[in-house]
């Protein structure tokens, strides 16, 4: 075998601490080199000739280059590499830029490292083999996991582009939380006006499936062939026959027996009902749990007020599967519950404030729909415990968020805004109250976002108190909150008739287990993880699943809109091509070898590896191996360190190209 | 042999996609550390063989570092918790195969630990230097490049050395 030796000074990068020209000089003489040389730019065009010409006058059948991080310009000079005939996996860049001459000051030292790293990059370019790329087919079909505001603008995007969506929500209608809020900063649009449309667009999509009251139970394949297994909870009314005139819901009989979730535990629900009037779909749910015809098998009354016939008490839950291309991860946030420490020990709630105890200390969610023209008291600001209009009002900032010590370090990002939203419209409905906000810093980095600040204090006259509250208790039918101003020095103490605290923002709570049941990873809230914090935002480490809206971290409308089509936006260039190539590094099975132990079947993190039958000239299967998916392995290459008769290879580094690396040091 | 001069060889398996990225970090962040230690790239460190640090320490390496993805950040989701398991295991063996525990270390750092890479590195390489040169492997490294004659030829010198400190 021929190789060439390039070896790259960047400019004075490398070559202010590593002699460039000795380091070719002495690979020139190692066995098996043909040829030696440095240059100053090896990257640039005449750098990238000079390999070209090097490989064709001197017939080299493999390249090393000692330059910056293979990260950087493998590519580069793979590409170089292929125009001049050569297979692209038989290129090694030796790291000598990143890992060694920015990182040593002695010349002789890192000259020697250099040597040492080209050196093994020899060795094992000698035992590197020709691979070429793997081609798979795509299925030009999206998932949409989440139907909130990102959900929704994502299936949309991905929709108009020509594929096909399927939307998955959890919930019987899709909204999300947007759909809870009153008005939104900094424009105080109404929520649900803008909201509304587009959530009609979905439903009327013909590209798009809506799938709501489901759930993701099962994500199989990989980028361009996943499938996934959904679960379609019965809603006991038959989709197909249910017009929507809410009949049933009017005569249902259990009127109060369930908290209305949507309006954030404020009011009540019956048995049998649609989330809000401007659900969609527009179809009612009946829920098990507080149904009189589950518990005795009585009443029936939706069934003789159903004129179409479609209430179905027998229907099962069903299981669907479908063929994806791509995934988008869209399933938002919850809010602490501050009351409620058993349900996530991670957690340590805030009792001091005594939210789940006193009614009238609400969380933010909740006072959104007091404040909404279409929530429990009709847009009216009246305190949950006795419907009394409150004069005094007190809003605290940071309560879970940027607390250690209450297990959350992060900024959730919207409360700053919220909060003075919320300030805002309670000075607009109640003309003589006191609004008072408890703060640490006001972070109000967006479009409009500062002035909105600055006008809820100059124009609307709330007032901010830059500190901590310690405690809040109930005397005399008021909330007495106990604070400190910071900046003037000394404690507040503030007789409140309503207190809305400003929790954080945390990941749905079986947000890991559905990472898990994707394959994707996750930081220790519960968050998923992006590709790369700056350059890949949307995108999750696991190949074809994108990510969108406050699943990823605390997000406000705005971002989670933009994440979501920029999601789309790459769904859709992954759906684009017919096939899709990959890197061809994956695990392969010696069939001769392999025991059929299967303990590699085990470890694999993506259900790559199959048992194969094995059979002899008659057709009898003798034995059992593995056998690796090609287009389902990743080529991490746990199996090839797991199995015991060393039977599995990852192509560009198997065990041979590592010994001789180490052998070379 | 000359304690003041001596410089120990640390070999370090590095992930691609935290550790290599990190160093990689530590490289564009211009942070200075020893250059003692040489990386052998691996996709994951759940492909790290317990046999490929025997090697190192075989082809005369006094230390080694094994370094991946931080629990529940590994680019393939679980690659490496199989290497923390295997890890924990072959630690406790190390010293029945005659190797000081100290002598084998490893850590997790991730693609934006640059800081973090440069202070295990010069951790190791101290900690590598109090512990001295290790010997007990040094007259199997003849026997180890045998298998590869053109690197024998190469590193000759260096046996050579190796073979009269023993």
């Amino acid at each position: 075998m021929k190789i060439g030796v390039f070896i790259c000074h960047c400019g004075e990068n490398i070559s202010r601490t590593v002699d460039c020209p000795r380091v070719a000089r002495v690979c020139e003489s190692y066995p098996g080199v043909e040829y030696a040389i440095d240059y100053k730019y090896m990257c640039s065009d005449p750098g990238q000739n000079m390999i070209r010409d090097a490989i064709r006058e001197k017939g080299l059948d493999a390249i090393v280059v000692g330059s910056c991080s293979p990260h950087m310009h493998e590519r580069t000079f793979r590409n170089a590499a292929v125009s001049a005939g050569i297979n692209p996996f038989l290129v090694e860049i030796a790291n000598l830029r990143e890992h060694c001459s920015w990182v040593h000051d002695d010349v002789e030292a890192a000259t020697q490292k250099a040597i040492e790293l080209v050196r093994m990059a020899i060795e094992k370019v000698k035992r590197d083999k020709p691979l070429s790329k793997i081609n798979v087919p795509v299925t030009k079909r999206v998932l949409v996991i989440g139907g909130g505001i990102a959900g929704i603008q994502a299936a949309l995007d991905t929709a108009n582009a020509g594929y096909e969506v399927v939307l998955v929500e959890k919930e019987p209608s899709i909204g999300g939380h947007m759909s809870q809020l009153s008005e939104t900063f900094p424009t105080l649009d109404c929520s649900q006006c803008i909201l509304t449309p587009r959530m009609v667009e979905v439903y009327q999509h013909p590209k798009i499936k809506l799938l709501t009251y489901s759930e993701v139970v099962k994500i199989e394949g990989f980028i361009g062939n996943f499938k996934a297994t959904i679960k379609k909870k019965a809603r006991h009314i038959n989709e197909e026959l249910c017009s929507g005139c809410g009949l049933c819901i009017t005569k249902c009989p259990t009127k109060k027996k369930a908290y209305n979730s949507f309006e954030e535990d404020l009011a009540f629900r019956p048995a049998v009902y649609i989330p809000f009037p401007q659900a969609v779909p527009n179809i009612p749910v009946i829920d098990e749990s507080v149904c009189m015809y589950y518990k005795n098998g009585k009443c029936g009354m939706c069934v003789k007020v159903c004129d179409r016939g479609a209430i179905d008490f027998d229907q099962k839950d069903t299981m669907l599967v479908a063929d994806i291309g791509a995934i988008i991860v869209a399933t938002g946030f919850k809010l602490y519950n501050i009351d409620k420490k058993a349900a996530d020990s991670k957690y340590k709630g805030y009792g001091e404030y005594g939210y789940g105890k006193y009614r009238d200390v609400i969380d933010g969610l909740q006072f959104e729909r007091i404040a909404s023209a279409s929530g429990p008291t009709a847009g009216e600001i009246k305190r949950p415990s006795d419907g009394k209009v409150p004069k005094k009002i007190v809003f605290i900032q940071c309560v879970g968020s940027r607390d250690d010590s209450k297990g959350i370090s992060y900024c959730s990002k919207i409360c700053c805004m919220y909060t003075a939203k919320h300030a805002m419209l309670y000075k607009h409905k109640v003309h003589d109250g006191e609004a008072y906000i408890f703060y640490m810093d006001i972070r109000a980095g967006g479009k409009m976002y500062e002035e909105f600040v600055r006008r809820a204090i100059e124009e609307d006259d709330v007032k901010y108190i830059r500190g901590r509250v310690s405690r809040i208790y109930e005397e005399n039918g008021k909330y007495i909150v106990k604070g400190e101003d910071t900046i003037a020095g000394m404690p507040v103490e503030i007789d409140a008739d309503l207190v809305v605290l400003a929790t954080a923002m945390i990941p749905q709570e079986n947000s890991a287990a559905l990472a898990r049941t994707i394959g994707i990873p996750y930081d220790k809230y519960g968050f998923f993880n992006e590709a790369h914090p700056k350059l890949r935002p949307v995108e999750s480490t696991t190949a074809g699943v994108f990510l969108a809206g406050a699943c990823q971290s605390p997000r406000d409308i705005p971002e989670s809109v933009a994440m979501a089509s920029a999601a789309a936006c790459k769904a859709t260039i992954l759906l684009s091509s017919d096939t899709l190539e990959r890197e061809p590094v994956v695990a392969k099975v010696n069939e001769d070898l392999c025991a059929g132990c299967f303990y590699c079947k085990k470890v694999c993190p993506f259900g790559a590896i199959e048992v194969k039958d094995v059979k002899d000239m008659n057709g009898i299967v003798y034995k059992e191996v593995a056998y690796i998916n090609q287009g389902v392995c990743q080529g991490c290459g746990t199996c090839t360190a797991t199995c015991l008769s060393k039977s599995i290879e990852l192509a560009g580094f198997n065990n041979e190209e590592i010994f001789a690396e180490i052998a070379a040091l | 042999m000359d304690k003041e001069k001596w410089e120990p060889k640390i070999v370090a398996f590095v992930c691609n996609w935290c550790t290599y990225t990190g160093a990689d970090l530590a490289g564009t962040s211009r942070m200075k550390y020893p250059a003692n230690a040489k990386m052998i790239r691996v996709m994951c460190s759940g492909s790290i063989d317990p046999v490929f640090i025997i090697k190192a320490f075989e082809r005369g390496a006094d230390g080694v570092l094994v370094s991946g993805c931080h629990p529940n950040d590994c680019h393939y989701n679980a690659g490496n918790f199989h290497a923390r398991r295997r890890w924990d295991f072959f630690h406790e063996l190390l010293d029945f195969i005659g190797i000081e525990k100290e002598r084998l270390q490893f850590s997790w750092i991730s693609a934006s630990e640059g800081k973090k890479f440069a202070d295990v590195i010069a951790k190791v390489t101290k900690d590598i230097k109090t512990l001295g040169p290790f010997t007990a492997y040094k007259k199997m490294n003849s026997e180890f490049t045998a298998v590869f004659p053109e690197i024998q030829e190469v590193v000759k010198e260096t046996i050579i050395k190796e073979k009269e400190t023993v």
